[in-house]
């Protein structure tokens, strides 16, 4: 599961330049121990009013991905980064702090899953919010104070002129998962990433966020980067979906796709993993034997091929390369993976 | 719903386990009070899983501490076997309690970080004074899929979080117990990893006859893992269903909008809009509405909610309902 060219490709439908360009990305973090490559040769594109989903495991690399995007990450003394983003038209990494600082909150917001840390304990939201309208739009502050209020009112905050004036420990957990959105989305940005955007919240909670997040999509036309370890809530909302194991993309494809006839052995092993509400009780899970490798040594060839069932000697030489599945012998430019025994291959 | 009533207990020559009217309540600032459980019941027969169910703040995780007497209860009754825990000394808690195991949601934090795998897992037995073989520890590592030669001088750091897992499951089995309670024991773990420990919690049951509390948010886990599922909502019980009814036949309003908020990995789930809308948050257990608690988010409430606390009734072979409104027979209302 390699990508080292091959590229997600944009969907045929998208009009314009893609919001967002990663052209074989890598992020290496060096530790005492070793260098990690957390994220190791990705590559995609994503275009206006589209969402991508990212699934993988603890480890998979999504996040460092979602971080290394957003250029929170950067070359230096404990990290080495290659490769290219383009964020509207701007190379990411070589922006300056300062021209990084207008990126942020102006043309890309993020989402990060734990709302209690990314919010200020001894600020009102009313700041947090205010902050970068005034900033970014030059706004005075009774403006940004109103178009705050607007802001929380767009994401379902009742009684949002109070809200502004309470702490963040003063709201539930879904409220203050609202109140970050609403800081991503102050500026109506062109891309948003959200990592891990509801994995704190109740189940009820996570679908009010996650519709929501599409409502605003669909206001704002912004593309989204859904991060999430729960391919549930990839399934029901992204576009396109990308399967990550060991810092690579596995398989990519658009969702109903790639949950319907899965090509790589990695993502038919994770979907038959999970609990079914239509299964009867008892029901035996399909367990994928073993743990994610080691990121300092991995495997040569194909990274999943030590848990994978249908492991054949080839797959321990040199890694697969992201390729276009085959149908009916013409390549699918939508669906892509890395594995040189695919299952589900009949048509191929 | 949120209503009260034992028309759902069992026999009681049959349970192992049996809960009557628990009550968990804290003291909050201001002399306010937390009602983490208010008056709920329920029983375990031999063999059996029962799976809580429940979000964030609806007293499943206090219920099943206050179970075990992490701490005592309020008030209410919990038996186990013959014996009650409730209301004697702490000494003779400790010794009844023996039998009754638990597993948590944070296998790491739940292991002195300090100790070796093989002084882990003989812990129990050693706090009650009994000898420990080196051979015990290993069929019981074995058991959980734990290679002894391996992990045996190893310390939790050392371990990923699904061995940490194995590794408590090993510890509460050393005891022996009756009965095992799992609080979201596998909330914190990959699906991968999560799929290996529900395997090995329904293997470890068969193997060892136990009966298990299985308490967790995840709809499709806890239906997968469990006999019989109740549904718990602000402190009390909405509904009590066989697992298999759990997706097709559950009536409870709350549990019809838990199950429509579940996104499910399939290739038909992407074609499914932002469908219905899922309406309100949890009420303060500060001050829990009157009535039926779920009333103030519910569509069907009617004025009878507010006023009228609904008791869990009959609606089906092994099923039951705490709600005025829907499933046969509801009083027609509005």
């Amino acid at each position: 599961m390699s990508s080292t060219s091959a590229v997600l490709q944009e969907r045929s439908t998208e009009p314009g330049a893609p919001v967002l360009v990663v052209d074989d990305l890598r992020t290496q973090i060096h530790t005492p121990r070793g260098d990690v490559q957390a994220v190791d040769g990705i590559s995609f594109t994503l275009g206006r009013g589209e969402t991508l989903g990212i699934v993988g495991e603890s480890g998979s690399g999504k996040s460092v991905l979602g971080r290394t995007i957003m250029g929170l990450y950067t070359t230096g003394p404990t990290m080495t980064i290659t490769g290219r983003v383009l964020i509207a038209g701007k190379d990411v990494h070589a922006l300056s702090t300062t021209a990084l600082r207008d990126l942020w909150g102006g043309d890309v917001g993020m989402v990060f899953q734990d709302p209690m840390t990314a919010l200020n304990p001894v600020k009102k939201v009313g700041v947090h919010l205010t902050e970068s309208l005034r900033k970014h739009r030059g706004m005075n502050r009774a403006q940004a104070a109103a178009h705050a209020a607007e802001l929380l009112n767009l994401v379902g905050i009742p009684e949002p002129r109070r809200r502004l004036d309470q702490y963040p420990h003063e709201l539930s957990g879904g409220m203050r998962q609202r109140v970050v959105i609403a800081m991503a989305l102050a500026n109506e940005p062109a891309l948003l990433i959200a990592d891990e955007p509801t994995t704190a919240l109740d189940v009820t909670v996570q679908k009010q966020i996650l519709d929501l997040l599409e409502r605003l999509q669909d206001e704002l036309g912004m593309a989204i980067m859904l991060i999430s370890h729960n391919l549930g809530v990839v399934a029901g909302r992204a576009d396109r979906v990308a399967v990550m194991y060991a810092g690579r993309v596995a398989e990519t494809a658009d969702a109903a796709t790639l949950f319907d006839v899965p090509h790589h052995p990695y993502t038919e092993a994770l979907l038959e993993a999970i609990p079914r509400l239509h299964q009867p009780p008892h029901v035996r899970l399909a367990a994928i034997d073993g743990a994610p490798p080691n990121m300092i040594a991995p495997p040569v060839g194909c990274r999943f091929a030590p848990r994978c069932r249908y492991a054949q000697p080839d797959c321990t030489a040199a890694p697969p390369v992201l390729d276009a599945a085959l149908v009916r012998g013409v390549a699918d430019p939508r669906h892509s993976f890395a594995c040189y025994h695919p299952v589900n291959a009949g048509g191929q | 719903m949120a209503g009260s009533g034992v028309a759902h207990l069992r026999p009681e020559t049959e349970r192992v386990l049996a809960v009557e009217d628990l009550v968990v309540q804290f003291p909050a600032k201001g002399g306010h009070t937390v009602h983490a459980v208010s008056g709920i019941s329920f029983d375990l027969l031999d063999g059996e899983t029962l799976g809580i169910l429940g979000e964030s703040g609806c007293g499943k995780s206090s219920a099943g501490r206050a179970v075990m007497q992490l701490p005592p209860p309020t008030s209410g009754s919990v038996r186990l076997g013959d014996e009650e825990l409730t209301g004697v000394t702490a000494q003779t808690v400790r010794e009844r309690r023996a039998r009754m195991q638990m597993i948590f949601q944070d296998p790491v934090s739940s292991l002195n970080p300090r100790r070796k795998v093989k002084d882990l897992v003989a812990e129990g037995p050693r706090i009650w004074g009994r000898e420990v073989t080196r051979e015990q520890i290993e069929v019981v590592l074995r058991a959980v899929g734990l290679d002894p030669a391996v992990v045996w001088e190893r310390r939790p750091h050392e371990l990923s979080g699904g061995q940490c897992q194995r590794l408590c499951i090993a510890r509460a089995l050393m005891l022996d117990p009756q009965v095992l309670i799992c609080d979201e024991p596998v909330s914190s773990l990959d699906v991968s990893v999560q799929a290996q420990i529900l395997n090995l919690l329904e293997d470890t049951k068969k193997r060892y006859g136990l009966s298990m509390v299985f308490i967790a948010h995840d709809l499709a886990v806890v239906k997968n893992i469990s006999d019989r599922i109740m549904i718990m909502y602000l402190g009390k019980v909405c509904e009590v269903v066989p697992a298999g009814d759990l997706a097709e036949r559950a009536l409870h309003p709350y549990t019809r909008l838990l199950l429509e908020s579940v996104p499910e990995a399939t290739a038909s789930e992407t074609a499914i809009g932002g469908a219905q809308r899922a309406g309100g948050e949890l009420p303060s257990p500060l001050n829990p509405p009157s009535g039926c608690r779920f009333r103030p988010r519910c569509p069907l409430a009617t004025e009878e909610c507010a006023t009228v606390e609904p008791q869990l009734r009959q609606v089906g072979e092994g099923h039951f309902l705490a709600c005025h409104n829907s499933g046969p027979g509801a009083s027609a209302a509005a």
